[in-house]
């Protein structure tokens, strides 16, 4: 009974910081967490594309979610984690300033944004989470891998 | 039985014999009295359709079946085939294909029915009966003797030598039977050998074999089609070897004729007449009944290549060549900590590394494939366009077994049509047109493929009008894509470079083939993710080449590794023609644009630092001489600047993702024996 109660009613959640902002995102999408890697820039993407790493064997695209959001660009320091999602067999890795840790939320803690507003700039977001007195953004992350692979 | 099993064989075999058809109908078109090529036509029509009928495709069973009737009529010479005849025969191709292309995507025949080809067959053998009404009792008594023959009172029995005719009179005086047995296979049974195997282990524990045709050898090593002859020599009966030879799974009929001395003396005689006639006499027995048969020697030829190769799946070499790459960088790592500690298994190392090269090339040349797959479809094509078009033209092609990466072969097809219909189209003038010129009515086009060091060259040449430089000018002009001055100051050979340009088309008026304004932009976009180079040249009134360069190997290379500023580039070896150090003062500015002299040629200089915006390029100043990577594209150089050079080093090519696929100047990723990555320059689009 509470097996199946976890199933459908719980989803976890890797749950990390950019800038002053919690953010969340489907544990299932998570490839692997790295510590920072060293990247090869790419010439002429755009500039949220840090660039590209060797991860096993596999080229992976790194973006800085910071420049992405419009952020301030920080230096990397020991908190700065890569967080590699795995959509549709399209590797993506997305530095964060931090990863604090995996989240479990029951569907009623989630707050959809699409009923406050339409705004097309939070399509990336699913929705807005309590968890213990914090608010927690989930994010879209395939949409934000469709979006990129649009481009 | 569940034939989905056997379904990608189908395909794949069904879309070979379409194409051999499709040569035999051209070669038929030519020379429409060529028994021969007729043979082979029906032969190949009937095998498509034992395929089909097996698969349970009844509408393709169908229709080769209508085809077959008709090629049967021209084999027997009822009527000739003139041209609109072949016209017919090759719509029945095209809906053949439509159908194996059917169930490819969706493992069922469809819905069509080519209703209309299907009642162009019928009408062609109509027509047959009522003219040729006197032929007609010839041929059927003509038939009537051929089923007589075929209902096997009396199957002429096989070739044999004078030695064995002494053993079968020997044991025919000692009253043992001997009998001549034909078994033949179902037409859907896959391990033939296995099935001929325990028909001859049946055959031994009960008799002798003296005689088998096709060889024993060649049996067990399956160069055989559906059926095979032995002669024996046993105490036992008839019935009990048609009783167990029949237990034996997928044999569709087994007929055994006994051989008594009076035959013998027949076949003496017999053995005196040349041995083709002998071939044939039991071909035309046989004939109806196993049209499929390889009594021909080509035929034997054919089967003999096939018995040494395998067929494999791309995606399992694929992951070999994965494998490969993986030990080669790990052989760059081995490579590069074995320098820097001065390591004692250097030697080691090297013959590593000497392996590792050697297995790169032999994974290569398995995954190699001779153009000839792509260039097999084009004569057909080109009768078909010299027809709408009513132009005669001729196609030549020549090296058609010089081999290209499988991946290239399966992209190269689309690209090269759209070169040969232009050339067909837009190149060769009308009949009229090359008369007025003085040239002969039949226009040429020549396809050559051919090796050119690292890279294969495929070539389509044309003796047509060439093209109208100032034409290109006025349509560049009008479409608005450069100012007339500047139009103005570029060389013809720059005009023409326009042709590759998107939404350019020249030709006056819209035909179906070509000048829909899409066209040879996509085809230079499709040749540079291959990694060539498309180039055109052309003289007014003698014809146009365009010559088509791509790289032999995708997955591996040599490279130059350069740094410029912090980050480290690689330069594919192929596209290096040198290295220059140049002096800051040398440089010269032609154009508003830098330029080195290279023994006496002009060469541009591209600064790949301020391209590529590398933020910590050295400047000049810093440096005492610059770096200078001489580069070409195909026959033009450019000079790219770098910072210091790193060494020449074997890399693997990496795609940079789906996320990037788009990024300009960067052909790939390569992971360098540190583990870091470095990008892999596209010379073709930096270079000026």
């Amino acid at each position: 009974m509470e097996e199946k109660l976890l199933n459908n009613d719980v989803k976890q959640f890797v749950a990390f910081k950019v800038g002053d902002q919690e953010y969340g995102a489907d544990i299932h999408k998570v490839s692997i967490i790295e510590k920072t890697l060293n990247y090869a820039r790419v010439p002429t993407a755009p500039d949220y594309i840090k660039g590209v790493v060797n991860l096993r064997g596999e080229i992976v695209t790194v973006m800085s979610l910071r420049l992405k959001f419009g952020l301030p660009e920080i230096e990397e320091d020991d908190e700065t984690r890569t967080i590699i999602f795995k959509f549709n067999e399209v590797l993506l890795g997305i530095i964060v300033d931090s990863v604090d840790e995996v989240v479990t939320l029951k569907e009623s803690d989630i707050e959809s944004v699409t009923q406050i507003t339409n705004d097309r700039s939070l399509d990336y977001i699913l929705g807005i989470a309590k968890a213990g007195g914090r608010l927690i953004t989930l994010l879209n992350i395939e949409r934000l891998i469709t979006e990129l692979l649009e481009k | 039985m569940d034939m989905n099993q056997y379904l990608d064989i189908f395909i794949e075999e069904a879309r070979e014999h379409l194409q051999q058809l499709n040569v035999s109908l051209l070669e038929l078109e030519k020379n429409n009295k060529n028994k021969e090529v007729l043979n082979e036509v029906f032969r190949v029509a009937h095998t498509l359709k034992g395929m089909s009928g097996t698969m349970g495709y009844t509408k393709m069973q169908t229709l080769t079946h209508r085809m077959e009737d008709v090629l049967d009529a021209l084999r027997n010479d009822r009527f000739v085939a003139d041209s609109n005849m072949v016209d017919v025969l090759f719509k029945c191709l095209d809906a053949l294909e439509i159908y194996v292309n059917t169930i490819a995507a969706t493992g069922q025949e469809g819905d069509k029915s080519f209703s209309d080809v299907v009642d162009a067959l019928h009408k062609i053998m109509e027509n047959t009966k009522s003219v040729k009404k006197a032929e007609d009792t010839a041929a059927a008594s003509a038939e009537v003797k051929d089923s007589e023959s075929e209902s096997g009172i009396k199957p002429n029995i096989v070739e044999l030598n004078q030695y064995d005719i002494n053993v079968i009179k020997k044991a025919i005086e000692t009253n043992m039977n001997v009998y001549q047995m034909r078994v033949v296979l179902d037409q859907g049974c896959l391990l033939k050998a296995a099935r001929a195997f325990i028909v001859f282990q049946i055959l031994e524990k009960n008799s002798e074999v003296i005689k088998s045709i096709p060889k024993v050898e060649d049996i067990e090593d399956e160069r055989f089609d559906f059926s095979f002859t032995v002669v024996v020599i046993t105490e036992k009966s008839k019935d009990f070897f048609i009783q167990e030879i029949n237990s034996v799974a997928e044999i569709s009929a087994v007929e055994i004729t006994p051989i008594a001395y009076d035959d013998l003396v027949s076949v003496e005689d017999n053995t005196e007449i040349s041995e083709s006639t002998d071939t044939q006499k039991i071909e035309t027995t046989f004939a109806a009944a196993a049209a499929a048969q390889s009594n021909t020697g080509d035929q034997h030829k054919k089967f003999q290549k096939t018995g040494k190769t395998v067929r494999v799946d791309i995606d399992r070499l694929d992951l070999l060549m994965n494998l490969v790459s993986e030990l080669i960088i790990i052989k760059t790592r081995l490579e590069e900590s074995s320098v820097r500690k001065d390591d004692a298994n250097i030697e080691s190392i090297e013959y590593l590394e000497r392996i590792t090269t050697s297995l790169h090339d032999a994974v290569m040349r398995v995954r190699m494939v001779p153009v000839e797959t792509v260039f097999n479809r084009f004569p057909r094509m080109i009768r078909d366009i010299s027809r709408e078009l009513n132009k005669d033209i001729e196609l030549h092609m020549s090296g058609e077994d010089t081999e290209l990466d499988r991946t290239v072969i399966d992209e190269i097809g689309d690209p090269l049509i759209h070169i040969l219909r232009n050339s067909a189209d837009h190149g060769l003038e009308t009949h009229e047109e090359r008369l007025k010129a003085n040239k002969p009515s039949v226009g040429n086009i020549y396809l050559r493929a051919f090796q050119d060091g690292n890279n294969v060259v495929i070539e389509v040449e044309d003796d047509g009008q060439g093209i109208d430089a100032e034409k290109v000018r006025n349509k560049i002009i009008q479409k608005g894509m450069d100012s007339p001055e500047i139009v103005e100051s570029l060389s013809d050979k720059e005009v023409i470079e326009y042709l590759f340009k998107p939404n350019f088309s020249t030709a006056d008026k819209v035909t179906d083939l070509s000048g829909r304004g899409v066209g040879l932009d996509v085809v230079k976009t499709k040749i540079e993710t291959l990694g060539g180079l498309v180039e055109v040249d052309s003289t007014r009134g003698k014809g146009t080449v365009f010559t088509i360069r791509i790289p032999l190997t995708l997955a591996i290379i040599q490279a130059l590794l350069v740094r410029i500023g912090s980050e480290k580039y690689a330069i594919p070896l192929g596209s290096i023609q040198e290295i220059e150090n140049v002096k800051p003062e040398e440089i010269r500015m032609v154009r508003n644009q830098e330029v080195i002299l290279l023994r006496d040629m002009v060469v541009p200089i591209v600064r790949l630092g301020d391209i590529l915006g590398v933020p910590d390029v050295e400047p000049d100043e810093d440096k005492k001489s610059i770096t200078c990577v001489i580069a070409k594209k195909g026959e033009k150089l450019s000079a790219f600047v770098v910072d210091s050079l790193i060494g020449q080093q074997e890399i693997v090519i990496k795609s940079l993702g789906k996320v990037l696929s788009g990024v300009k100047y960067i052909a790939g990723a390569t992971i360098l024996g540190d583990g870091n990555v470095a990008l892999i320059l596209d010379v073709n689009s930096l270079a000026l």
